[in-house]
Formats: C-alpha cells, structure tokens, sequence
C-alpha cells in the first residue's frame, strides 16, 4: 500500500519546499564552480558562505568551524580517524560507547585494528551512560572521546555538557554524533565543551548527501579527503553547491521552527506512548522516559517478532523501523537494544516510530489501531506467545 | 523484497493453530536468531498426514515458508513430507531474498523434528530421518558476539 503516514523521520525526512525552491537555481542558473573567479562562480561561493554562517549559528560556532562533508557518516570517519592519526603519538586510547551509529562503531573497530586502545562504555537500563564509569576509563593515553548527543534508535540524549567538561578537565578531544540531535534540540559548542560534531541535513528537512563536520579552531586534525584546496583545504571535492544551500535552508528552519515544533511533537509523543503502553498489552518503552528526542517512540511487544510487524503496518500505509535482526541483514537484532540489556527476542520485536512536523493526533490514532490488531494477529502466530499463556494457565 | 507468493502466504497463513492431541510436535529455532517454528501433525494409521498447524514467532519469510511447508506436507505420507526440503518450499513460494533462505532451512527441520517427535513416541524408525539438530529446547547456550 501506497505510504501515507510517514513516521520514520529518524531515517530521513522529507525535503521541505522551501527548501526544494532554494536549490533549485543552483542547479541551471547559478550553476558556477565555486573556485571560479568570475561572477557566476563567485555567486556560488556567496551561497556556500551564506549557509555555512546558517549552519554555524544553529550549534553556536563560528563560520569558519563548520567544513562540509557528504553526510554523517563521512563526518564521523573523518572527525575519529584524524583525530586518531594527529594525535597516536600523544596516546592511542578512544573511548566511546556501546550504543552509537555504526559510522562511529565501525570506524572504531577500524582502528582498533590500526592499533588504537577502543574502550566501550556501558549504558543503564535508559541507554544513558555513566559518568563515573566514563571519568575512570581515562587514561594517561586517551586522546578521544566519542559520544553521541542522541541516541537514534531509541533517542535517548546523552549528558553532553557533562561529557564536554570531563573531556576538557583532561585536556581530551571531545567529538559528538549529532545527527539525530541537530535542529531537534538546544546544542551550544562552547558551552558544552564540544570540539567536534557530526551533522547531516536529510534529517532535518534538507537533502541527503551533505553534512558537515564542526571542528573547533585549533584541533590539529587534517584532512580526510585530498585534492583541491576546497574546506580551507581540509575537505577536497567542488561542493555540492545545490545540497550546501538546502542544508542551510534547512538548519535556519529547524532552528526557528525549534520550540514550537518540538513542542508539538512531544505532546503528540507522549500522547502516542501512553496510549500504547496503556492499550498493548506487554508492551514496553525503550529509552529514557524524559531525556528523549521530542519525536521518538521506541517500544518492544513482546512475542512478536518486528520485521512481520513492519511488513504489516507498511501494508495499511504506515512507515516505520525496527531493531529486529531481520530488517539489519544479520542475524542479531539492534546492538543499542542488547545494549540496555533486552534479552533478544524482545529486542526483535521492537518498533521505533519517529515524527515528523506534519504528523498529527489523527496519524497517531489509526497507528495505534493497526498496531493493537496486528500485535494481536502476530501473537496468535506465535509460538513464544502460546507457552506464554499456557504457563499462565498452569499457574 | 518479497515474491507474491510470500506475501500472500504472510498476510493470509495457512494451518495457523495447534492440535489438541498431535501425533509429533517439532519446534525449531531460536528467539536469539529471532525464528521459531512450530509443527504439529496428525498421522493416520496409514502414516499419511491428516491435519498440520503450524506457528511461528518471526519475520515474513519465516511465517511465509511455514504456511507453504504445512500445505506441501498435508494428504502425503511420512516418506513424500521428507522430501519438502528448503529448496522445495523456496521453488513453491517463488523465491526468497538471499538472507532470508535460512527461514527456510527451519521449515525443512521442523518438519523433520515433528517426524522424529512421533517416531519416538510410536518406537519406530523412519527410514531417511535423523535427529533433528536445532531443536528449541536444546543448546539455547550463549554465541559468540559477532563483533
């Protein structure tokens, strides 16, 4: 069936008009290079400054701060293996956490086999971790901590600010993932000690393709890709002119839009999980209660399995994700979920809603009506459910 | 992603349920993978089978090949059921996508666990039949992460 109610807005977003109309002149009119001397390239560079002061404000940065990249996933190799490469004579020690993206997990695990020390640090019940457990893993050798603002797939927001003045204490790099976080919720570099963030625009209402790294004046990390002298000549590459100025658009937008849409999406969240949780019955919430991105919804029903969960909602017009093993392509479910300690089948039978700004009370409702017959119908496919109520009944 | 015949076969199961006395039970699988099948089967004196359910805590290709495996077994005799293989019940559902021919290979042994279910309660033994390996209530030990 045709998707008609969109909440998987974690995984990417749709592109807003506004910011469609912005880009589109960059593409045949002001198509120009922007290295290019002359006007038409000049006026492309203009537009490339332009956003960069945009992205930059959102996060509290200065311009020059802000390098763009082609997404998260680029930002975060570039912000942990530079970091990694300028600093291993100084020390060979990250610490990061068990629950991030796989661009920060995986780049890890890389370097681990580089040589790098790798600590991975537990998260609670909540998926927040512990800063007691994070002061004690420093070493003389740390050189990098990487912990993302929030989590995506639980939403769970880290103690930022709390992780920023452990790392500058010590005198440690401090790079945050905020790919899920950016334009969703307050961010200040400075006052919370960040060095360097990740961002990307397709979660925000922009397109896909482009991010940025923010990376604070004076951290020595080089550049990733070489080339040209595009990026103060730390990324090379012509920009993606188009992207960069729907980037901008978009981070203007969602800093603006920031109070009132996050607002209404709370409610609309809170709305949406006390229902659930109220109406399905063995059914829990995944993540933190409060410290949780305003449009996350994360819950496991048990006895069911989450991809056959997907499957049907998509087949009455309802897009969302799961952490089940099924819809990763391997054989273990969500490492975030096994991670706040669910025992597998739980943790495959999870389901994450994310909304977006145009979801409504309306979207919710049918939701949870095609959620409450299908966990049913599943249940009654169940095995796991079928010994479930046969212990019950010899109890 | 998935065939039509997958489809039709996740939306509308065939032989979902239990049987109250089943002539051999077979559940397969584990909840850490996230796939469990369950068969029962009813066997006439003439060892053919009359009644199969099944059911299956996991995604839309294991609930798919579970409803085409109790079809393919259903009417035909111990010997015919040993030849629904996992290549049998993918051909009959047209297809799978590669990461999901495992779900698959679980039809093929909960059948065969169901068989070996009632060869044992019956003490005979059924020519071809060998234990089942991945039985639900044996070596639910903790894997290796894969990491």
């Amino acid at each position: 069936m045709k998707t008609r109610i969109y909440l998987d807005n974690a995984a990417t977003t749709r592109t807003s008009q506004e910011v469609v109309d912005a880009m589109l002149p960059y593409f045949t009119e002001s198509y120009g290079n922007p290295s290019s001397i002359y006007e038409l390239g000049q006026r492309s560079k203009e537009a490339i400054t332009k956003a960069r002061e945009e992205i930059a404000q959102v996060i509290g940065a200065k311009t020059e701060e802000i390098y763009f990249t082609a997404g998260g996933s680029e930002a975060d190799n570039w912000a942990i293996k530079a970091a990694y490469e300028a600093y291993k004579n100084k020390g060979n020690h990250i610490i990061t956490t068990k629950i991030e993206h796989h661009a920060v997990l995986h780049t890890c695990q890389y370097l681990e086999k580089q040589g790098a020390k790798v600590t991975y640090l537990d998260v609670d019940e909540n998926g927040l971790i512990d800063l007691e457990q994070l002061q004690k893993a420093i070493t003389p050798e740390t050189i990098l901590i990487t912990i993302m603002f929030a989590n995506n797939e639980i939403g769970t927001i880290e103690p930022v600010k709390e992780i920023g003045m452990i790392a500058k204490e010590h005198g440690i790099l401090f790079h945050t993932d905020a790919v899920q976080a950016f334009g969703q919720v307050p961010i200040h570099v400075d006052e919370m000690n960040i060095d360097m963030l990740s961002s990307s625009a397709h979660k925000i209402n922009g397109p896909k393709g482009i991010g940025c790294l923010y990376i604070r004046k004076g951290v020595k990390i080089r550049s990733f890709i070489h080339g040209g002298a595009q990026e103060r000549k730390r990324r090379a590459g012509t920009e993606n002119v188009p992207g960069i100025v729907g980037y901008g658009v978009a981070a203007r937008m969602a800093a603006e839009t920031m109070e009132a849409r996050t607002k209404k999406e709370q409610e609309l969240r809170d709305y949406f999980i006390r229902r659930v949780l109220e109406e399905v019955p063995y059914t829990r919430l995944n993540g933190d209660p409060k410290k949780r991105l305003p449009n996350n919804a994360n819950f496991s029903f048990r006895f069911i399995e989450g991809e056959s969960l997907l499957i049907m909602l998509d087949m009455k017009g309802i897009a969302g994700s799961s952490g089940s093993a099924c819809t990763s392509g391997s054989l273990d479910p969500s490492h975030v979920l096994l991670a706040i300690g669910l025992p597998h089948e739980i943790a495959h039978g999870s389901l994450r809603l994310t909304l977006g700004a145009d979801t409504t009370k309306e979207d919710l409702d049918y939701t949870l009506d095609q959620i409450k017959e299908i966990v049913a119908k599943l249940r009654n496919l169940s095995p796991l459910y079928e010994d479930f109520i046969r212990k019950q009944k010899k109890a | 992603m998935y065939s039509e015949k997958v489809m039709d076969h996740f939306q509308n199961p065939r032989n979902v349920g239990e049987l109250e006395n089943p002539s051999g039970v077979g559940t397969v699988g584990n909840a850490k993978c996230g796939d469990i099948m369950r068969i029962y089967l009813d066997i006439d004196d003439n060892q053919i089978i009359r009644d199969c359910k099944f059911k299956t805590f996991g995604c839309g290709a294991a609930v798919a090949t579970s409803s085409m495996a109790t079809e393919l077994v259903k009417g035909k005799s111990i010997q015919e059921d040993l030849q629904v293989t996992n290549k049998a019940v993918m051909e009959a559902l047209d297809g799978l996508p590669p990461v999901k021919v495992h779900c698959s290979l679980l039809a093929e042994e909960a059948i065969h666990a169901a068989l070996w279910d009632y060869a044992e309660k019956n003490g005979i033994k059924i020519e071809g039949l060998s234990k089942p390996k991945s039985d639900i209530h044996e070596g639910e030990e903790e894997e290796e992460e894969d990491y």
